[in-house]
């Protein structure tokens, strides 16, 4: 069985190398001079292809196999399989220590690294925030919502038009741009409360874009695509810090943020109302049959991530001082749905890895800048032929059963 | 029809269309305190499509659906009975409110939650816990889902799963499932609990037993029970009352003895199934 399968393996391996082989040859083996007027045979490049493509054929059925094993495995055995990355984490005994030097890694970051460094990492931190709050909305509650972005552009539009208008300060915007934010995801909710799946997408979608659109030409208001520049960085009792100062100040304002917002969700997720937005998530119909009031928890998971958005809205129009409508497209909000659905939809590990993959790769591949969308591309799709379910799989708690209780 | 003295649910003239399928027509059910009543039927005679109406999931078309909650929910003070609430129209999460539970033919569970997880949303609508208690856990909040984790364990109890209680209900045998929908339908503490056809799939021994639980959940929990159910040796022995329906309308009606005895059951229904 297992030698007829290697077998029939390599034989569709090697007819989809010479196929491969045959089509590129053209491009691949044959080259034209012009100038010269000859025609060169590179017969050497056809060698290539079809080892090379070969080999990955080879390769790509052997990790289906066991893909396909696994699964196979996982419906007769009716246990779940665990990826070892997982297993490992989820040990206390790994976790909390990790979770201690992380910690103190990220404290002492700023005066070890580079400000540029330290900029980066600000970035990933808001995309973790970010992340984490999609999640929310999609990862709990199922709610597939195209248009996140929106909420924040709402705050960090928020602090820009507030700090240049009536010289707010970052720390009074800070919590009404979540309250703003609230309102927005509220907003939002109410009229795709009936809408499900592709057309809440689609709707959501048609959100993000209204709220760029806005911006972009209602110039009286948003100073149009030229955007608004000389916003304040954040000050502590009217002390205002330097560029460098206001980096680190910056920071560690992010990390407490994420830290606050990790411990919000992780506490969330295993509450009556996360497990109020699980339930809406798995099935709708049921859900409500079971005396869930679906309303109240979808408008809680829109307004609750939309909180989140634009309170690093807010955090974002401080640390670059200047925002335009180009900050808030479509591909950020189909960044910050891959970092969540990468991640591992429901996982808060999962999410926070995927943010800092998805956050600190491309930033760190500059130097093969012109393949830098390719390769990530390519991992997107690998990772989800391999494990659809994201890196880490959400998993449930065990709850502390007092089985003496009547 | 007059309302008899000690109904829980009553459901008057009651029809439903879709477009021009009439699913139901005047259809009269009634449903007395303690009582195991079953609704029975062929294939598409309209009996799910009614468990949808009285749960709010379709709004009948025509008709009333009363409930008198005996629960003591939506009583008068000085404990006379109300005139009953209107439940027609009413909101699916505002009916289990109420007090009327119900399970699903083909089986909704929440299958990537566990099996103590799908019982504890079933609590939900018993419990207050908001953001702020989820947040900070205070005492009040931690009190709330301890009580929330034990009852519902007891309710897997009761339902023969405390073993798999922290399994995914999607691994769960399909027995297991459908108890497990039971026990998800009790925790909500209902007057009234709505089955449909819990023992399909199952074998004679499980239909057996679960027979038994639904005995015993109706003197534990002080329960009527409304079933459709096509198991014909499960539901004679079982209910004290049956109402057969056929396209939509209730044929005959009556105990399992007076049912089994109508010759119009008997050709519509009874007959075809010992001619098969
Ligand atoms: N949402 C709907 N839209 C249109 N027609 C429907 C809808 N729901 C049910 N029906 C129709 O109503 C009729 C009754 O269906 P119902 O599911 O209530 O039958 P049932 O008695 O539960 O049958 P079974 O024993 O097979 O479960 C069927 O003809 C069905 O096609
Ligand atoms: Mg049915």
């Amino acid at each position: 069985m297992a030698v007829a399968n290697l077998l029939g393996n390599l034989k569709k391996s090697a007819i989809a190398a010479l196929w491969l082989a045959f089509l590129t040859l053209p491009v691949m083996v044959i080259r034209v001079d012009t100038v010269e007027k000859t025609v060169t045979w590179r017969w050497m490049h056809l060698a290539y292809m079809l080892v090379g493509s070969f080999v990955l054929a080879v390769a790509w059925h052997f990790l289906m196999d066991r893909r396909d094993r696994g699964a196979a495995n996982r419906d007769s055995g009716g246990g779940e399989t665990q990826s070892a990355l997982s297993l490992w984490l989820e040990n206390p005994s790994v976790m909390r220590p990790l979770m201690a030097f992380g910690l103190l890694v990220a404290v002492a970051f700023p005066w070890v690294f580079s400000m540029y460094q330290t900029n980066i990492l600000i970035s990933a931190l808001i995309y973790v925030v970010l992340g984490l709050g999609l999640n929310i909305t999609v990862g709990l509650a199922g709610l597939l919502d195209l248009g996140y972005v929106a909420f924040y552009a709402v705050g960090a539009y928020a602090y820009a038009l507030l700090n240049h208008h009536f010289q707010l300060g970052f720390w009074t915007v800070l919590p009404l741009g979540a309250i703003l934010g609230a309102f927005f995801g509220i907003l939002l909710g109410f009229p795709v409360l009936r809408l499900r799946g592709d057309y809440l997408a689609i709707v959501t979608l048609g959100f993000g874009q209204i709220v760029r659109l806005v911006l972009e030409n209602w110039s009286a208001f948003s100073n149009g695509p030229a955007g608004i520049s000389n916003i304040s960085r954040p000050g502590l009792f009217g002390v205002t810090y330097g560029v460098d100062q206001a980096t680190t100040y910056i920071y560690y304002i992010m990390l407490a943020l994420v830290v606050l917002t990790i411990f919000v969700t992780a506490r969330l997720k295993d509450s009556r109302i996360g497990r109020a937005w699980l339930a809406l998530r798995e099935d709708e119909i049921a859900c409500q049959a079971m005396g869930i009031d679906n309303t109240r928890a979808k408008l809680m998971a829109f307004a609750l991530g939309a909180t989140l958005a634009s309170l690093m809205g807010v955090v974002f129009a401080a640390k670059t001082t200047y925002i335009n409508p180009a900050s808030f497209t479509f591909m950020e909000s189909a960044m910050i749905l891959a970092i969540v659905v990468l991640g591992g939809m429901g996982s808060v590990l999962g999410v926070i890895l995927g943010a800092f993959l998805l956050i600190l790769l491309p930033e760190y591949m500059r130097a093969f800048s012109e393949y830098r969308m390719l390769i990530f591309g390519a991992t997107m799709i690998l990772v989800m032929v391999f494990r659809p379910q994201g890196l880490i799989r959400a998993k449930r708690k065990v709850y502390k059963i007092n089985t003496e209780a009547a | 029809m007059e309302q008899t003295q000690n109904a829980v649910l009553s459901v008057r003239n009651m029809s439903m269309n879709f477009g021009g399928l009439r699913a139901l027509s005047d259809v009269d059910v009634e449903v007395r305190s303690g009582e195991i009543v079953a609704l029975i039927g062929p294939n598409g005679a309209g009996k799910t499509t009614f468990f949808n109406c009285i749960t709010g999931i379709y709004t009948p078309s025509e008709g009333q659906v009363l409930a008198y909650p005996t629960n003591g929910r939506k009583m008068r003070a000085d404990g006379a009975r109300s005139d009953g609430v209107r439940i027609n129209g009413m909101r699916t999460n505002l009916v289990c409110e109420l007090g009327m539970a119900r399970t699903f033919q083909n089986i909704r569970l929440f299958p990537s939650m566990t099996a103590l997880e799908n019982v504890m949303i079933g609590r939900h609508c018993r419990t207050r816990a908001g953001i702020l208690g989820a947040v900070l856990r205070g005492p009040k909040a931690r009190r709330e889902e301890q009580e929330v984790v034990d009852r519902s364990y007891q309710l897997l109890k009761k339902v023969g799963l405390e073993k798999v209680a922290n399994e995914y209900s999607r691994n769960l045998p399909y027995g297991a499932q459908r108890r497990l929908e039971i026990a998800r339908a009790l925790a909500t503490e209902p007057f009234l609990l709505l089955l449909d056809e819990p023992a399909a799939g199952m074998n004679p021994q499980e239909t057996l037993e679960l027979k038994e639980m639904v005995i015993r959940i109706r003197e534990e929990f002080q329960v009527s029970v409304l079933l459709i159910e096509h198991d014909m040796k499960m539901v004679m022995s079982l209910s004290d009352r049956i109402y057969v329906m056929e396209y939509g309308r209730v044929i005959s009606t009556g105990t399992p003895a007076e049912v089994s005895a109508d010759p119009q059951v008997i050709r519509a229904y009874l007959g075809e199934e010992s001619d098969a």
